[in-house]
């Protein structure tokens, strides 16, 4: 029964996933003093890349796979970073507790991939992502039916357009408004299908729902919100085996020769199941990164948090699936890899650009409770912020770069920006912004 | 080939080989050089690629658009005259750019 295996030499860290919190904590790790050999491992076939533009520019064909790559060969070797493509581990072994004087484990063990190597390591983190959210419909399984997180996605996706004229995107979230204003750009009917009663509504407030409902239907795409599909249908003759379109519950028909899905992402928990660590929507880490072993790492999208933001509640824990977060967190965890415990540094922050709206967000608005909406359309600019008794927490701001780079400064340094103040669109945020101890006095 | 001379805050020089159509940003990212953190990769969404560019090298330079110019104003070190978003200049054939990275982007 036993098949050969190839057995690695041992690496001092082993980071299973070529993510960009992967390749941050790599290059973070040369950056504090770790010294010893880094394998970075990764399941899919391409040099590790950013994911971002996927849904943007790449699928536009404004930029190529070479802009997506993170660094370059010369970099990983001259680095001693070691590059692994194309290889999936699905079992970890832990090595007992050993050596230590404690006798607590050291941390060491091997991975053991999918086609039988090997790969001891003294060290492992786990920066193993989230994969898209499956949808169960009739029809699911026809071809056409499309999901979008990996550059083969995206390929697979370019590689359909010439033969679609009308695409329907299920999720009205960041990837499918992202997608769906790439690919009515390209010229393509598109349709929309939002569950929920507004759009992004897991990221965003409503007036910013709002205003992108707007903006996206006067550009001409179809956006239908609580939207209740009933099945995607087959085509027929030449097009038997292929998905020709979605029925609704109400028994219309909006056809697609293509549908991509966008609902959102699952951890990747499975490995840390395995090895009996912590896991509750994501790898439980606490606030250096470190899992329920003690000695695993985990960062980025996979890894479920302690609050990050100052004056979080005490408890409060949050998964953030950001380029920001992977950066970050991977740092916390370079830190904790040498022996440093580091707080989180810096606000969260997000991006996603549809077509010429620009939207960035400073903060988190968790437990906003008013908020403030700047608004100048001779400008096209549209800002909304959120505060939580009094002090801004967070803010939206579509085309509006100097809103949002007043509010992520004005929290990263503890400041406030009242709210009376910000009403007026006319006012530069910059110029409001108050230390919170002279607000809470003035109040 | 274009050359683009990255020095960091401290005085130290890095010279890297650029590829026309690249930015500078992406150059000094894939190269590792330090100073330059470009979170959001290249969409003008983070301001963290600010560079300083030697002065007389300035007017060579195509001009920035009005995004570039709003999110300068958001950078950790303050902009100057010289500032720029290395992301928004794309390497041109022939170019020999001379950039100072700041003490710190975040």
């Amino acid at each position: 029964m036993s098949t050969p295996t190839t057995e690695r030499a041992e690496t001092g860290l082993l980071i299973i996933g070529a993510s960009q919190a992967g390749v941050q904590l790599a290059v973070s790790l040369r950056g504090t003093g770790f010294d010893e050999h880094i394998t970075l491992l990764g399941e899919e076939d391409h040099r590790p890349y950013q994911r971002p533009a996927l849904s943007k520019e790449f699928l536009q064909d404004k930029v190529d796979k070479e802009n997506l790559i993170f660094r370059s060969q010369e970099y990983w070797d001259e680095h001693d970073i070691e590059l692994v493509k194309g290889a999936r581990i699905e079992r970890i072994e832990k090595n007992a507790p050993g050596g230590d004087a404690d006798g607590s484990p050291d941390g060491s063990g091997v991975a053991i991939a999918t086609d039988g190597t090997r790969y001891p390591f003294r060290r492992l983190a786990l920066a193993v992502g989230a994969r898209a959210r499956r949808l169960q419909i009739e029809g699911a399984e026809l071809d056409g039916v499309v999901y979008l997180r990996s550059a083969d996605d995206a390929l697979d996706l370019k590689a359909r357009l010439g033969d679609v004229q009308d695409a329907v995107v299920v999720g009205g979230g960041f990837i499918g408004l992202e997608a769906a204003c790439s690919l009515h750009g390209m010229g393509k009917n598109v349709a929309v299908m939002e569950y929920g009663p507004r759009l992004v509504g897991r990221a965003v407030g409503e007036d910013t729902s709002e205003y992108f409902l707007q903006a996206h239907r006067g550009r001409g795409i179809d956006i239908r919100l609580g939207a209740r599909m009933k099945r995607f249908v087959e085509g027929t003759g030449e097009r038997a085996g292929k998905v020709a379109g979605v029925e609704l519950e109400d028994g219309t028909v909006v056809d697609a020769q293509l549908v991509l899905v966008g609902i959102g992402v699952v951890p990747n928990t499975e490995l840390a199941e395995q090895m009996g660590l912590a896991v509750d929507n994501g790898i439980v880490v606490d606030r250096h990164a470190v899992a329920s072993d003690g000695t695993t790492v985990a960062v980025g999208d996979v890894a479920n948090m302690p609050n990050p933001l100052p004056g979080a509640p005490e408890g409060e824990r949050i998964r953030l699936e950001s380029v920001n977060n992977a950066i970050e967190h991977a740092k916390i965890a370079a830190y904790s890899l040498t022996g440093r415990q580091e707080e989180y540094a810096g606000i969260p922050w997000f991006w996603s650009n549809q077509a010429d709206l620009k939207l960035q967000i400073a903060g988190l608005t968790l437990g906003y409770d008013s908020t403030v909406v700047r608004r100048d359309d001779a400008k096209g600019k549209f800002s909304v912020l959120y505060y939580r008794e009094g002090q801004v927490i967070a803010a939206d701001c579509v085309n509006a770069p100097l809103d949002f780079m007043a509010v992520r400064n004005a929290l990263g340094k503890g400041q406030n920006i009242p709210a009376e103040a910000a009403a007026d669109p006319a006012a530069p945020l910059k110029s409001l912004v108050v230390d919170r101890h002279v607000q809470e006095v003035s109040a | 080939m274009p050359t683009i001379h990255y020095t960091d805050a401290a005085g130290s020089t890095i010279d890297i080989n650029a590829n026309v159509g690249d930015s500078v940003m992406e150059t000094a990212v894939r190269n590792g050089v330090p100073g330059i953190v470009a979170e959001c990769g290249g969409s003008l969404s983070c301001a963290t690629c600010h560079v300083f560019v030697r002065e007389d090298e300035v007017d060579q330079l195509p001009e920035m658009s009005e995004m570039e110019d709003e999110m300068l104003y958001g950078t950790t070190e303050d902009r100057r005259d010289n500032s720029r978003l290395s992301c928004q200049i794309k390497v041109t054939e022939g170019m020999d750019l001379h950039v100072t990275t700041p003490e710190t982007q975040v």
